[in-house]
């Protein structure tokens, strides 16, 4: 368990991490909190050529809360942001999942735009980030662009970040006031990844919802939304329990779980619904 | 008055060393010594037709690479058969590199010696290895189909067949009013330690001298074998264990493949050689255990005493057997627990499987018997309508019955004899602890909540402390300072701790001053090992004897210098004193002066000793006939058989009905081992028995698919509990003492462990209303059953409450 030879590249600007990255290409890996690759490279998993550590790029471990979003800079650790009280403020949803992001010794060196990056399904906050509308901030030789969180992931590990881009900074979407959220996942031992998870908004007028929306985790191929708007209109804390057969039916015609060795792709799919039914019961009553 | 320290809760003396970053463990030595690395099977059942290592020769760093074809004599030769036994029939092991056939994945083949670990796994992953495909038999029942064959010479895949009665079974059983048949199975866990295995060698070329340290649980047993490998002189090799990151049963096989071929090369390059095991590499290529398939047929009568018990089973010993078959003899016998059967008849057969061996792992074979014999004794419970409680203790063997003899052999090969044990007081403290009698309702309340509680029970015995010895050497300098030697090895019970205050206390001097050494060949050469909860029971005992002799010694040495009679003096915080006159008096230290009539005057004490000098005697010699110089103590404490620990066990569990998720919101533990030396450490034996049984029973698992492969060889698939898992674990003690040795002890070590499957699986049956016969058991297999338990497929249990699925 010890990584082939890889050349090690410290930038200390973002222009010469991009001159780096664009100059090796596919062969090389940017290296943030390392908590995904460097098991991966210790396992010989992959096996980049070069490995571009961003850690040292001056500019990048920034918190900014603005009127519609919450920037996340691509070297902040979960831990800096999930103390964070001005994002708690703007957006409590960023604190609500990453307490399920792995253990606080993995929070405290992992960051937030690493695991978005990564686009693994079973990350708690690629789901975070469709769920708020997110936005990449991207550089590569060509210069900047933005990529709205829908059109991000691709695929399992996959997305459309080019092999020269670096993600910069998220900027996750802050919700209407009149919005709540919460985010719940069941995994076999706390701080695993989960066997399904939800991240769930819910905006009120009246006393009653009139948006819902959720997310999910490690059941969906990609991370995506779904609208669960029209089953829960209208909907109040007395009478939300009366909704539920309508919220489990859109959970399981939405997800599409794998079976793996924790569970079967029934059992995940029971799972994603009923811990949807429960956190709307939660969230609707505070 | 001294304080006594036999039975008071020291705390462990070790910690503030190993807990601020300070143990030296295997990977800590050897800074500048070559590594090796291993090409290992990536297929569980193959000949090896070719090894092609030209693309690896130019690997920067690389010092050598070898295949079978390139180790001389015993190195290339199958390693031992450590424990042979006549129901062996088919022993098989592997060897230090595998010669033309693989049989699981992780078996080394190609050893790469390279200047660091890096270098060797870059040529490791440039050899070419060529395979032509045999087919993997996975699993019990696959090998006992007996389609395809581990090892071509073995017919129907048995390495061993054993066959055990008492009394008349066939005859009880017809004759029973009642009979009942269970299927049950137990699969794959493995122990797991913190620290992997690892070895480091250095070979003096000038003294032709060996020294290795290995992070082993036997280091005379390594060094015997290693001596024998390499054809040298026991004499000139040494093994010493530095802090070991636990063992829990896999680092007391030996020789490990690493073992010999690590000190071997160190030989042939002279240069310091090590290998550290890596997380996947103990996944694939240590040792696992647990797994059977388990029939049992019993009969019983209206009261639900077992008049007639019958049990077979099919034990799953892994590829190859050089530890024996001392796993499924212990499941055979120990399932019996504290019962006593009318009569009793096992049947076992151990299977090969192109899977990683099985050998020993903390309750080495018991978790598997107990689950039987305690879903036996709910199954009759419950067909009967009578209390889970009141059926054991209605077969339990008494208090006025010890010794009791079951009739059977041990996995010492010696009679299956209990000492002592009051298992129902065991059972009254069990009930009283978890609160048995209000369980009722306790889960009347929670049903009305919408919740879904269930109580376990597990009772077990546990034969500890087996043989054939263990020994001490105790050496007191001229400054009181107390040295003890024990040779087992020590990895995190806290020897340090517990082998000083036995010490201290024989002695009648300060803990501070008594420094324990294990696992040291230089230091004691004869020893056994730390495995089987042998530790305090044997080298305990063996360092008492040891004190007492070196306290004899003190005493006559002061008795003639002070010109008294040794009965009339006592010891007390290393002053020896005339009981009733303390000013004539003297420290042990000095003792230890007078001891050695070589007396250069190198410290005070020396100097302060002429004054006891005595009347010189120019006819006799300065050491007499019967004397020898030092105050030191040997013995060696060797019992005529072990010694039985017992316990019980109770959870209460909450299962989610709706997402089947499992949660125990109680764990109590009533443990009996006899005297205790330090009830903290005994506590803390329990809490970590206790954390891997609930691993076992909810958590951990070996997950094969059907062609070999370990899905799960890393800590993110293979879920060992951490301690957001492990439950708060009540305890009580009972000291039922060992009449079988001089401080009344018995072993502690895997008590915890023992019956977790069987309590678990106790407390979700009791919850869901149906039986649970297979562990461990997740909340996706739980959900299954219910599934099938509403399809009609699971019939429902006779007492079963309201509680419905969903």
């Amino acid at each position: 368990m010890k990584p082939a030879p890889f050349v090690y590249h410290a930038p200390r600007t973002l222009d010469e991490a991009l001159a780096a990255l664009g100059e090796v290409g596919h062969d090389g890996k940017i290296l943030a909190g390392g908590q995904s690759l460097i098991p991966m490279l210790s396992m010989r998993l992959a096996t980049p050529a070069h490995l571009i550590d961003i850690n040292g790029v001056a500019g990048l471990d920034t918190i900014e809360v603005a009127d519609g979003y919450v920037r996340v800079g691509a070297c902040v650790r979960h831990a800096q942001l999930e103390r964070s009280e001005e994002a708690y403020a703007a957006l409590p949803l960023l604190r609500q999942a990453l307490r399920n992001v792995a253990h606080p010794a993995i929070r405290n060196r992992g960051t937030t735009v690493g695991s978005i990056a990564h686009a693994d399904a079973a990350g708690e906050m690629p789901s975070v980030a469709v769920l708020t509308d997110a936005v990449m901030e991207v550089c590569g030789p060509a210069g900047s662009r933005e990529i709205a969180a829908g059109d991000f992931f691709t695929g399992p590990l996959e997305t459309t970040l080019g092999a020269d881009e670096l993600v910069t900074a998220v900027r996750f979407g802050r919700f209407p006031s009149n919005t709540s959220t919460g985010f719940v996942e069941s995994a076999r031992r706390s701080g695993d990844y989960a066997v399904a998870g939800v991240a769930l908004a819910l905006t009120s007028g009246d006393g009653a919802i009139s948006a819902a929306r959720a997310s999910f985790v490690s059941v969906t191929d990609v991370p995506d939304v779904l609208d669960l708007t029209e089953v829960l209109s209208g909907a109040t804390a007395e009478d939300v329990a009366a909704r539920a057969d309508g919220v489990i039916e859109a959970v399981r015609a939405h997800v599409t779980p794998e079976s793996d060795i924790h569970a079967s792709a029934d059992y995940r799919r029971m799972l994603a619904a009923e811990l949807t039914r429960r956190l709307i019961a939660e969230v609707i009553s505070r | 008055m001294t304080t006594r320290q036999f039975g008071a809760p020291v705390q462990r003396r070790e910690d503030p060393r190993l807990v601020t970053g300070n143990g030296r463990y295997l990977d800590d030595l050897g800074h500048t010594a070559y590594e090796a690395a291993f090409v290992r099977s990536p297929h569980a059942h193959a000949r090896i037709v070719d090894i092609d290592v030209t693309e690896a020769l130019d690997t920067p760093g690389l010092v050598g690479i070898w295949t079978h074809e390139d180790l001389e004599g015993p190195v290339g030769e199958h390693l031992p058969v450590l424990i042979p036994h006549p129901a062996l029939i088919a022993p098989r092991t592997g060897r230090a590199l595998a010669k033309d056939e693989v049989n699981h994945v992780g078996e080394a083949i190609v050893f790469v010696v390279a200047e660091d670990r890096y270098a060797a796994e870059d040529a490791a992953a440039k050899i070419r290895v060529d395979y032509e495909f045999l087919p993997a038999v996975v699993g019990v029942e696959k090998s006992r189909a007996a389609t395809e064959l581990v090892h071509d010479d073995v017919p129907g895949n048995v390495s061993a067949h054993l066959l055990q009665e008492v009394g008349d079974l066939d005859a009880a059983m017809a004759g029973a009013p009642h009979r009942l048949s269970l299927d049950l199975s137990i699969e794959r866990s493995a122990s797991i330690p913190m620290e992997g295995k690892g070895v480091y060698a250095k070979w003096d070329s000038d003294a032709e001298h060996l020294t290795l340290w290995s992070s082993t649980q036997t280091s005379t047993g390594v060094r015997a074998a290693v001596a024998t490998r390499l054809g040298l002189p026991l004499a000139k090799v040494d093994c010493i264990t530095p802090d070991v990151g636990g063992g829990f049963g896999s680092k007391i096989m030996h020789p490990w493949p690493e073992e010999v071929l690590v000190p071997w090369a160190a030989m042939i390059l002279g240069h310091d050689v090590k290998w550290t095991e890596d997380r996947r590499e103990h996944f694939i290529s240590s040792t696992h255990e647990r797994g059977q398939l388990q029939q049992v047929e019993v009969g019983f009568d209206d009261e639900g005493r077992v008049l007639a018990l019958d049990v077979k089973f099919w034990h799953d010993n892994g590829a190859y057997t050089p530890y024996g078959i001392i796993v499924p003899i212990i499941t055979a016998t120990q399932l019996l627990g504290p019962y006593k059967p009318g009569t009793y008849r096992v049947e076992f057969w151990s299977l090969y499987t192109n899977t990683v061996l099985v050998t020993p792992y903390r309750g080495a074979g018991r978790p598997q018997g107990v689950f039987a014999m305690e879903r036996t004794m709910d199954a009759i419970a419950d067909h009967l309508g009578i209390d889970r409680a009141e059926v054991r203790s209605r077969n339990f063997i008494l208090p006025e019955e010890m010794p009791y003899d079951h009739g059977l052999m041990f996995q010492d090969g010696r009679p299956l004899k209990y000492d002592s044990g009051d298992f129902p007081a065991s059972l009254a403290k069990l009930k009283a602890l978890v609160g048995w009698d209000d369980f009722a309702a306790y889960r009347e309340e929670a049903e009305k909540h919408g919740r879904r509680v269930g109580l376990g029970i597990g009772c077990y015995v546990e034969g500890t402390g087996v043989g054939p010895y263990e020994g001490a050497h105790i050496v007191i300098e001229t400054s009181g300072r107390v040295n003890v030697a024990t040779g087992l090895t020590t990895q995190g019970q806290g020897h340090q701790t517990a082998f000083a205050q036995i010490v201290a206390d024989e002695l009648g001097v300060p803990l501070e001053s008594v420094h324990v050494t294990t696992g040291d060949t230089r230091k004691m050469a004869y020893a056994v090992g730390t495995f089987a909860s042998r530790a305090a029971v044997m080298s305990g005992n063996a360092v008492a004897l040891a004190a007492r002799n070196a306290r004899a010694k003190a005493l006559k040495i002061a008795a003639d210098a002070l010109e008294v009679s040794a009965d009339d003096l006592e010891i007390e915080d290393g002053v020896i004193s005339v009981t009733g006159a303390p000013d004539t008096r003297m420290d042990i230290g000095m003792t230890a002066v007078l001891s050695n009539p070589l007396r250069y005057a190198f410290d005070e004490a020396a100097k302060a000793a002429t004054q006891f000098a005595g009347t010189f005697d120019p006819d006799k010699p300065p050491v007499a006939d019967d004397e020898e110089p030092g105050l030191e103590g040997k013995d060696f404490y060797s019992p005529t058989q072990a010694t039985f620990a017992n316990g019980m066990h109770a959870a209460v569990v909450e299962t989610d009905p709706v997402t089947a998720e499992i949660r125990i919101l109680r764990y109590c533990v009533i443990h009996d081992c006899g005297t205790m030396i330090n009830p903290m450490i005994v506590e803390g034996q329990v809490h970590g028995g206790v954390a891997q049984g609930v691993g076992g029973a909810l958590y951990e698992r070996m997950v094969y698919d059907e062609s070999g492969q370990l899905l799960n060889a890393s800590f993110m698939d293979f879920l060992m509990p951490y301690a957001s898992e492990v439950p708060h674990v009540e305890t009580d003690h009972l000291e039922t003492p060992s009449p079988l040795n001089p401080l009344g002890i018995k072993g502690a070590g895997e008590a915890g462990t023992i019956p977790g499957s069987a309590v678990i699986a106790s407390a979700i049956e009791d919850a869901e209303g149906f039986p649970i016969t297979r562990m461990p058991i997740s909340p996706v297999e739980l959900w299954e059953l219910r599934q099938r338990h509403e399809r009609g497929e699971i019939p429902s249990l006779r007492r079963a409450h309201s509680t419905t699925t969903e």
